[in-house]
């Protein structure tokens, strides 16, 4: 077999509706703070939603923000906070061969329907619709707004895999570094679905959106009273790089990519299936070189829709239910479904585990669903495990997409 | 609209479309695109925007002719001479 480069991770950019930066969500995450909050959109009225409230002119003019797209705006912001979390001086690499990579649930539903409702106002004259529609709606958006803001000009493309996106951002970064394609990947998921009515009408007309009086208690995953899914907007872009590279140049290195895997259901457009799941996890296990005994904590997708769950923990209890020391834990709890974002920023938010050892919980689970039941799920509190060394990060998406990707603490 | 009411206008849109530009100090006679970061497709939200406020339609082959303020004021004028100002950006 061919032996490939190791790729770790040696900066984190996030936006979460819970904090900006990998700190404050972790301190948020430890202390059960929500980041859903009460929302209203065109055409659908009153729902909820996961708001981020990073500030878009850290890193942009205001005429980006006004020409640019918020899931750009999402993007330029993590890649930025990445760069310098990483503590990489850009102007000291080759600007052909840094690779910007985003996972995407969706891109242009938000700028289509802006553009809709603009011809709209006048009487759908279509001498009204804007020359921004294009740029701002093409599928490499996100990415190619990180291009310009940095001045880059390597490959940017953003990796659409519906929910399972943030993952797949993440094992592409790390897969062009290890083909040589790129000396630097940012490389992660971005969202900016809160912003298209689209996807709460879809979710609603499904059954599937949450509904709380607390906006905070309104996903709830394993939860016997969970009813859907709260939609959130956010992101997370990692610095990847070549193991040799970053030790080169004395980099922190919060975790190595181990392995991965990404594969389909082939059984439905929107319902998951447990058996599908289950290769996909065994899959990265196995690309990993390691047995489900070695994970200490698995991150699970956990959309707190009553079907979904259940899948999951199907597959979840198929693998690892006779492994003692596998602790389970899930962060759209807090946060709801950052969808292109969500593998991302749940994979950060659990990056400190490698160094205090601790376990952030699920939240909201006030009565298990005896159907979700699995063993060493940690509930509403924090648990200190001791150590954590490897992480398994899950991610579905619509259309039976899987994503599984195994981070381990670098000891060097 | 007077004249005067015409730069208004005029800045108040190139205020929108470029809101890191300092519009307070243009001179009239000089090339926009010289004194502040505007680019074409900023010059198709200008249009556009006098489009949306004013109902005035500008074919491709006049963008040359709003290169100044001055130009602006020449070639507007008489399209906006019945026009009530709208000012949406703080001038």
């Amino acid at each position: 077999m061919v032996e490939l480069p190791r790729v770790v991770i040696t900066g984190v950019g996030i936006t979460s509706p819970n904090g900006n930066d990998l700190g404050t969500v972790r301190k948020n995450l430890l202390a059960g703070v929500s980041g859903v909050q009460p929302y209203e959109i065109r055409y659908f009225g009153k729902t909820l939603a996961g708001i981020c409230d990073f500030d878009p002119l850290r890193y942009q003019k205001k005429k980006e923000v006004r020409r640019g797209t918020r899931a750009g705006g999402v993007a330029i912001y993590c890649a930025n906070e990445a760069v310098r979390d990483a503590g990489v001086d850009l102007s000291r690499y080759d600007k052909q061969r840094v690779g910007i990579y985003p996972g995407v649930t969706e891109h242009g539903n938000v700028e289509t329907e802006n553009e809709v409702y603009n011809v709209s106002q006048y009487d759908y004259d279509l001498r009204f619709w804007s020359h921004h529609h294009n740029p701002r709606t093409v599928a490499n958006n996100p990415a190619g707004e990180v291009v310009l803001n940095l001045d880059l000009r390597g490959p940017a493309y953003c990796l659409g895999g519906a929910c399972a996106a943030g993952n797949l951002g993440l094992i592409h970064g790390a897969q062009m570094l290890q083909l040589g394609e790129v000396d630097l990947a940012l490389a992660g998921g971005v969202s900016e679905a809160i912003h298209t009515f689209g996807i709460f009408a879809s979710f609603a007309s499904q059954g599937a959106l949450a509904k709380h009086d607390d906006p905070t208690r309104a996903s709830r995953p394993f939860d016997k009273d969970r009813n859907g899914i709260v939609v959130s907007e956010g992101g997370c872009l990692y610095m990847l790089e070549r193991l040799e590279d970053a030790e080169k140049r004395g980099a922190r290195i919060y975790g190595e990519l181990i392995g991965h895997r990404i594969n389909s259901d082939g059984t439905d457009f929107v319902l998951p299936d447990p058996a599908g799941q289950n290769a996909c996890i065994r899959g990265a296990l196995a690309s990993a070189g390691i047995e489900p005994d070695e994970v200490d904590l698995v991150s699970t997708h956990a959309t707190s829709t009553p079907s979904g769950d259940v899948a999951e923990v199907t597959a979840v209890r198929e693998v690892f239910g006779d492994c003692e020391g596998v602790y389970v834990n899930n962060t759209k709890s807090y946060i709801g479904h950052a969808m292109g974002g969500a593998a991302a920023i749940e994979l950060a938010g659990n990056l400190p585990s490698f160094d205090d050892g601790v376990v952030h919980p699920t939240i909201n689970l006030d009565q298990l669903d005896p159907e979700c039941e699995v063993r060493n799920l940690v509930a509403n509190e924090a648990r200190d495990v001791g150590a954590v060394r490897t992480i398994l990060n899950m991610s579905f998406g619509m259309l039976g997409i899987n994503s599984a990707v195994v981070i381990r603490r670098f000891d060097p | 609209m007077t004249p005067e009411e015409v730069v208004v206008a005029i800045k108040d849109i190139i205020e929108t479309i470029a809101p890191d530009e300092d519009v307070s100090n243009l001179d009239h006679t000089e090339r926009l695109r010289d004194q502040i970061d505007l680019d074409s497709m900023d010059f198709l939200d200008i249009v556009m925007e006098l489009r949306k406020l004013y109902g005035a339609q500008v074919p491709e082959e006049d963008y040359k002719e709003l290169a100044t303020i001055d130009g602006c004021v020449s070639y507007l004028h008489p399209l906006l001479a019945d026009k009530e100002l709208h000012v949406t950006a703080k001038v």
